[in-house]
């Protein structure tokens, strides 16, 4: 649904986004995290046809984004919630709304249903004549998000959806995108909520002007880390070590009284490991398996990279 | 380029100003000061007489006259306090973004700001004048023996001069809202495109610009070939990528 091949965009001498390559199916939520400046809004503005690419090529449901009568064709099928939600504070909701699925030919039929089902679904039906600059931060989030689905777009580009909101409005907007999913959207969710990549993305790009990393929360993990077990003991003697060294293949580290393992699968080698460090008189306080959160999967591949 | 697309965009602009209610009340006030308060001036130089020397009145008439140029003024200045705040209230909200995303054309986008603009001033100039030259007949009908109005010069100044005026200030006001970020900035150097024409109207006033008709058609083929040079300029401004990239 979505295709990118070596897309680069450059200002000047300085490149914003360099030769990403990715694909995103339909009815999938992708999402790409990284810090400020690693070219997360440079990216969709470059998917939106909003700003010409300087290199590479991307296409969106098989339009080129490069090609102008097919730019056309490509926003009439997405629905964009750019960073700052841009609504015109003096007009009212149903205003605002109004305005844009006018733009997107829609009839006035279809208008009024389709205002009435999303200001109804994200509770503003109520407010629904308020002007918007009246409104929180939260409600203009929900009516940039309205705006978005005013045409019933299949895919979506979301960038940073819940940033500067309340946990509370934050919680809503994520509820809200997890509706879309089970629609069957295609979901490109720009983010450096790792919390809200984990919960909402099918798969993970985390970029850095260049795309570093990209899978599956579970993938990214697996390839940074592996699969450890971490034994806790009362203490930790040479005779310890040297039993489970014997038991396994992987790597053992000593941290303080515990012992971290690479195993290939805890299941089958943490029993073998317990009772050989039983049997060289070692007091077993817990068995764990590690799992790094994105978090650490993150902060590790951005760190690494200059 | 479709025009129902300008012309949602237009109309959207529209519902704005009415909200705005010192350009509104200046566009308004505008209009009522030229259409009510010149003719009341007129009738007061008239001595509010019956009856007139002929040298008296060639300068009456010329006076008339160049209270028509106001008009051409009003046109070059209205249109700024709209179209600058049309784009720079859409930077300030940040509203370009999203109306760039949906499937509208630069040119749609530029030409509907445009029409924006330039309707409310339009509309509450041709009004005016209408006043204008109603009050002007009646009080000069009793002094000319006929109607005054409408005449050839008027004619030229309200079909030709004042859209051209208007279009000249909206596109000056579009090139100067790329490159500043508040209205009022905007508005003053968007206003300094009434000079030229002030300028026009003190040549009249002197009789070094004479308001007859050969001479307000050569004007308006002036201002026609301005209006295009600046459109060109405009369009090249008002481009998405330049919008979102280059645009302070």
């Amino acid at each position: 649904m979505i295709d990118a091949v070596n897309l680069t965009k450059k200002f000047k001498d300085i490149t914003a986004v360099d030769g990403l390559t990715f694909h995103v199916d339909e009815g999938e939520v992708f999402g790409f995290l990284g810090p400020n400046g690693a070219g997360k809004t440079t990216t969709v503005r470059m998917l939106c046809c909003l700003i010409a690419r300087t290199s590479g090529e991307s296409r969106i449901a098989g339009y080129d984004t490069g090609n102008d009568s097919d730019s056309l064709k490509i926003r009439k099928i997405i629905g964009l919630i750019p960073e700052n939600v841009g609504l015109y504070g003096e007009l009212s909701a149903y205003r605002n709304l109004d305005f844009y699925a006018r733009l997107y030919d829609r009839t006035e039929q279809q208008r009024k249903e389709s205002i009435e089902r999303l200001l109804r679904l994200l509770g503003l039906w109520e407010k629904k004549d308020h002007p918007v600059g009246t409104f929180s931060k939260g409600m203009k989030q929900k009516v940039a998000i309205a705006r978005a689905l005013v045409h019933d777009p299949g895919i979506l580009f979301l960038d940073e959806p819940t940033a500067n909101l309340d946990p509370g409005a934050a919680k809503t907007v994520r509820d809200f995108i997890l509706e879309l999913k089970k629609e069957k959207k295609t979901i490109f969710l720009n983010t450096h909520n790792l919390e809200e990549a984990q919960k909402l993305c099918d798969r993970i790009g985390i970029l850095k002007t260049h795309l570093l990393r990209i899978g599956t929360p579970e993938e990214l993990k697996e390839a940074l880390w592996g699969s450890k077990t971490v034994i806790g003991l009362e203490e930790v003697s040479d005779m310890i070590v040297a039993a489970v060294k014997q038991h396994t293949s992987g790597k053992v580290v000593v941290e303080d009284h515990r012992l971290v393992i690479d195993v290939k699968n805890a299941g089958q080698e943490n029993p073998g490991l317990v009772q050989a460090i039983v049997a060289a008189g070692g007091r077993i306080q817990f068995v764990q398996e590690f799992s790094p959160t994105l978090e650490d999967v993150y902060l590790k591949t951005v760190r690494e990279t200059p | 380029m479709r025009l129902s697309k300008a012309w949602i965009i237009a109309s959207k602009d529209l519902s704005i100003f009415r909200k705005k209610k010192s350009i509104f009340y200046s566009v308004i006030l505008f209009s009522l000061f030229v259409s009510i308060g010149l003719p009341l001036l007129i009738y007061v130089l008239s001595g509010r007489s019956g009856s007139i020397s002929p040298d008296a009145l060639s300068g009456l008439l010329t006076v008339i006259n160049a209270f028509a140029f106001f008009y051409i003024i009003g046109a070059a200045s209205l249109p700024t306090a709209i179209a600058s705040y049309s784009i720079i209230g859409e930077k300030q909200e940040q509203s370009l973004e999203p109306l760039l995303a949906t499937p509208t054309t630069d040119s749609e986008i530029l030409l509907g700001k445009s029409i924006g603009a330039l309707l409310p001033p339009l509309v509450a100039i041709w009004i005016g004048a209408v006043i204008f030259m109603g009050l002007i007949d009646a009080i000069t009908f009793g002094l000319l023996g006929s109607l005054y109005y409408l005449n050839a010069v008027i004619a030229v100044i309200m079909l030709l001069l004042v859209p051209l005026a208007a279009i000249t200030a909206v596109e000056v006001s579009v090139i100067v809202s790329a490159r500043v970020n508040d209205v009022r900035t905007a508005q003053q150097l968007g206003s300094l495109i009434v000079i030229p024409f002030a300028i026009i109207y003190v040549l009249g006033e002197i009789n070094a610009f004479a308001l007859t008709v050969p001479y307000l058609l050569i004007l308006s083929a002036i201002i026609l070939v301005v209006d295009i040079g600046l459109f060109s300029l405009s369009v090249s401004t008002f481009r998405r990528d330049e919008i979102l990239t280059k645009w302070k």
